[in-house]
């Protein structure tokens, strides 16, 4: 025959799962959250989670060209690490400070590492913590653009003073960063990711579970620690981000334990705001060592 | 029937594949015999046979043209009748050079004097499988006597009858069990009373309802009143037909790395094995001919051919209405663990059980990117191990991490590469990698 043919290395079918498939899930799973934000902060959350997707995209794409890789921006990863990014902040941030949180998540937290995959931390989370430890005022500025309250000087939803029900913090009508305080929308997220089993609810249960499990012994009220901050948020769309938690399923169980301790005792022996972030980026680190002690027993071994 | 089907145990990972059994309801049809076959003197695992004939001999279907005084092989014999043209060396698909017979056919099948063997005694009746040129023909090719030839040492309680065939497309042994149902249980008979094993488990696949009621059905009590032959129905969960993962879905046994299924009390025998074993103790005519699935998207009438073994793949998909379209990728078998062939020309050999011709649609692999570490391929190994870090101590050549990931546990069933979100040629990197483990591995080991 005259016809050149493939030959390759089997399986020769693959299935359809694709990376893009993967982010873009996320993506549908965040917009309740960005639809809620919207109601209660108003309409400039649409423009910071805009203006957040098209910067995270255009360094992204900048980076791998200066770099003279191949262009990734087709994996919709840049446009979680944007939208995640863009949730967390409040609602007030000037936009030139987003864009420093960009840059950070995007060159420094992933490129700088080699891309997709090679980052040892959440660029979202790196973003985030970079721009609460650079701008501490503007990042807790918890002013209400429009809603319920007209309260601008209202305490943060981490110092709760009675003027808060259950309730509140539920429906999201509090202040915080604009996709962490409605919770209902961030819980549709997290079905809607566990059902197209795009994660495993392993790490938001045990995380979210421990937290709550701790926080009696620190004489904290367990509702109020799983209902406030940015505790949700984080256990469901960042905690869970593949590259920097465990592959184990006994690996993940540590992690999202490790994260609920971290949490609670920032919370309740430290000042800082943005506890759970600090958490998630600590539990990054020690990912790789989880990962060296839980190497699961292959089929059929003794040890 | 009921009360023959027995309840699987459960095992880990697997992924479902489509199942694309487009074949299943098709009578199979014999093939003429081609002008010419190619007979390799390497068909199976072991030592190769040399060739007992030269060229010009005349030769008749069924008679010895390649032996070996070597233990671990299986004598190769003419499938058509004719004239030897010449011994000459052939590539396989691995690349490995081997000698082979190519036979002239003169058209006519005639048959050499076959007797039914004498198997008296258990030494005779491996002698007997030796003679026949059986060899595993689910598709690893493992020497049938040397399988059935387990050590006094070992106590084997389990004759496990594989009719799985949970790659896609591949129905060959779905059709034996349907058109041959009788000889698959007169097989498992034979086998069981000359080795003296208790229990006889047939295991097929959920998604081929007929033939788990057919065999229920005629594996009935007249002929087995202690009840020792059953079948089970499995989940068609791919790779379900693997040797160890049989096993644990059968007896809820686990063959520890690098024993066999004999260390669990456990023979596995393919299902196609079985019948032809029984025909061969009634004919005594060698194996010489083999059901095939032809099928894929670049093949005109998909169906399955009953060919003479050494048929070249461009004759059997002649056979079957030529090319529907460019072919673009040719396989050996399936397409999760099948060989893709860089050429139809290719001859068939005993153990294939498909020839698969695809067009540039199925047969593009699409490029890799990032491992974003999800972990799919982990979930999925049926062996429990970790195949994204494996591929990566495969690429660094890091002979500790090789070690301490257990490298040659995989089963190379392909799973990981086949869910991996980000197409990335996992499996490949295993093999290279299970390839250098062998060559700079610690000795003995």
């Amino acid at each position: 025959m005259t016809e050149k043919l493939y030959v390759s290395s089997s399986p020769h079918f693959r299935g359809k799962n694709s990376t893009a498939r993967i982010m873009g899930n996320v993506l549908i799973a965040l917009i309740p959250a960005v639809v809620a934000g919207t109601i209660l902060f108003g309409w400039r959350v649409l423009l910071i989670v805009a203006f957040c997707n098209v910067s995270c995209v255009l360094l992204e794409y900048l980076c791998r060209k200066v770099m003279k890789r191949e262009n990734t921006i087709g994996d919709l990863s840049a446009m979680v690490t944007g939208t995640l990014l863009a949730l967390s902040l409040p609602v007030t941030i000037p936009l030139a400070l987003a864009f420093f949180g960009c840059a950070v998540a995007i060159v420094v937290a992933k490129q700088f590492f080699g891309g997709l995959g090679q980052n040892f931390i959440n660029p979202a989370v790196t973003g985030r913590v970079a721009m609460a430890v650079s701008f501490p005022s503007q990042m807790t500025d918890w002013s209400l653009l429009n809603g319920a309250l007209d309260a601008v000087t209202a305490a943060t939803p981490r110092a709760p003073d009675g003027q808060w029900t259950y309730l509140d913090l539920f429906l999201g009508n509090v202040n915080g960063s604009v996709g962490e305080t409605c919770k209902i929308a961030i819980l549709a997220g997290f079905v809607y990711l566990t059902v197209r089993r795009v994660i495993n609810p392993i790490i938001p249960v045990l995380y979210v579970g421990s937290v709550a499990a701790l926080s009696p012994l620190f004489g904290q009220d367990p509702l109020f620690e799983v209902l406030s901050g940015g505790l949700l948020f984080v256990a469901v769309f960042m905690a869970t981000d593949y590259v920097t938690s465990p592959l184990s399923m006994k690996g993940k169980a540590i992690y999202a334990v490790g994260l609920g301790v971290i949490t609670i005792l920032i919370r309740v022996y430290a000042s800082l705001p943005e506890c759970v972030s600090f958490a998630v980026m600590l539990m990054n680190i020690l990912t790789p060592h989880i990962d060296r002690l839980t190497v699961p027993k292959p089929f059929g071994a003794s040890a | 029937m009921r009360e023959r089907l027995l309840k699987p145990f459960r095992a880990k990972g697997g992924v479902r594949v489509p199942h694309h059994k487009n074949t299943a309801n098709l009578q199979s049809v014999v093939m003429p015999p081609p002008k010419q076959v190619v007979i390799p003197m390497l068909q199976h695992i072991g030592a190769p046979c040399k060739p007992t004939v030269k060229a010009g001999d005349k030769v008749l279907v069924g008679q010895v043209i390649g032996d070996t005084e070597a233990y671990m092989a299986a004598p190769v014999h003419a499938s058509v009748s004719g004239t030897v043209k010449e011994i000459t060396s052939i590539l396989m698909p691995s690349g490995a050079p081997v000698e082979a017979v190519v036979i002239e056919s003169d058209g006519r099948m005639e048959k050499a004097d076959c007797a039914p063997p004498d198997v008296g005694t258990k030494e005779n009746f491996l002698k007997a499988v030796r003679a026949s040129g059986l060899v595993g023909l689910g598709g690893a090719g493992f020497p049938a006597h040397v399988k059935l030839n387990v050590p006094p040492d070992k106590e084997v309680d389990t004759l496990i009858v594989n009719a799985a065939e949970c790659e896609p497309y591949i129905t060959s042994d779905h059709r034996e069990i349907l058109e041959n149902s009788w000889s698959v249980l007169s097989g498992v008979y034979a086998v069981k009373e000359l080795l003296g094993i208790q229990r006889v488990i047939i295991a097929i696949e959920n998604n081929k309802p007929d033939a788990i009621q057919l065999l229920s059905e005629i594996a009935g009590k007249e002929y087995d009143p202690k009840n020792e032959v059953r079948v089970m129905a499995l989940k068609s969960v791919y790779p379900q037909g693997a040797e160890k993962i049989l096993i644990r879905s059968c007896t809820g046994r686990k063959v520890p790395p690098g024993k066999l299924p004999a260390d669990v009390g456990c023979i596995v025998m393919n299902v196609t094995s079985v019948a032809f074993l029984a025909q061969y103790l009634k004919t005594g005519l060698p194996l010489v001919s083999k059901r095939i699935t032809v099928d894929g998207s670049a093949v005109q009438n998909p169906q399955n051919v009953i060919v003479p073994i050494g048929t070249s793949v461009s004759d059997v998909i002649g056979f079957c209405g030529g090319y529907k379209e460019t072919p673009k990728k040719i396989l050996y078998g399936g397409p999760m663990m099948g060989t893709a062939l860089s050429d139809d020309r290719f001859p068939v050999l005993k153990q294939n059980n498909a020839v698969l011709a695809f067009g540039e649609k199925e047969a593009k692999l699409k490029e890799p990117s990032a491992c974003i570490r999800c972990g799919c391929c982990m979930y999925v190994c049926p062996m429990n191990l970790l195949p994204v870090s494996l591929a990566q101590a495969s690429e660094a050549k890091d002979m500790d991490k090789l070690e301490k990931y257990r490298v040659m546990t995989c089963i190379e069933c392909g799973c990981c590469s086949y869910v991996c979100p980000a197409n990335r040629h996992i499996l490949q990197a295993i093999r290279l990698g299970k390839q250098y483990y062998k060559e700079h591995g610690k000795a003995g080991k």
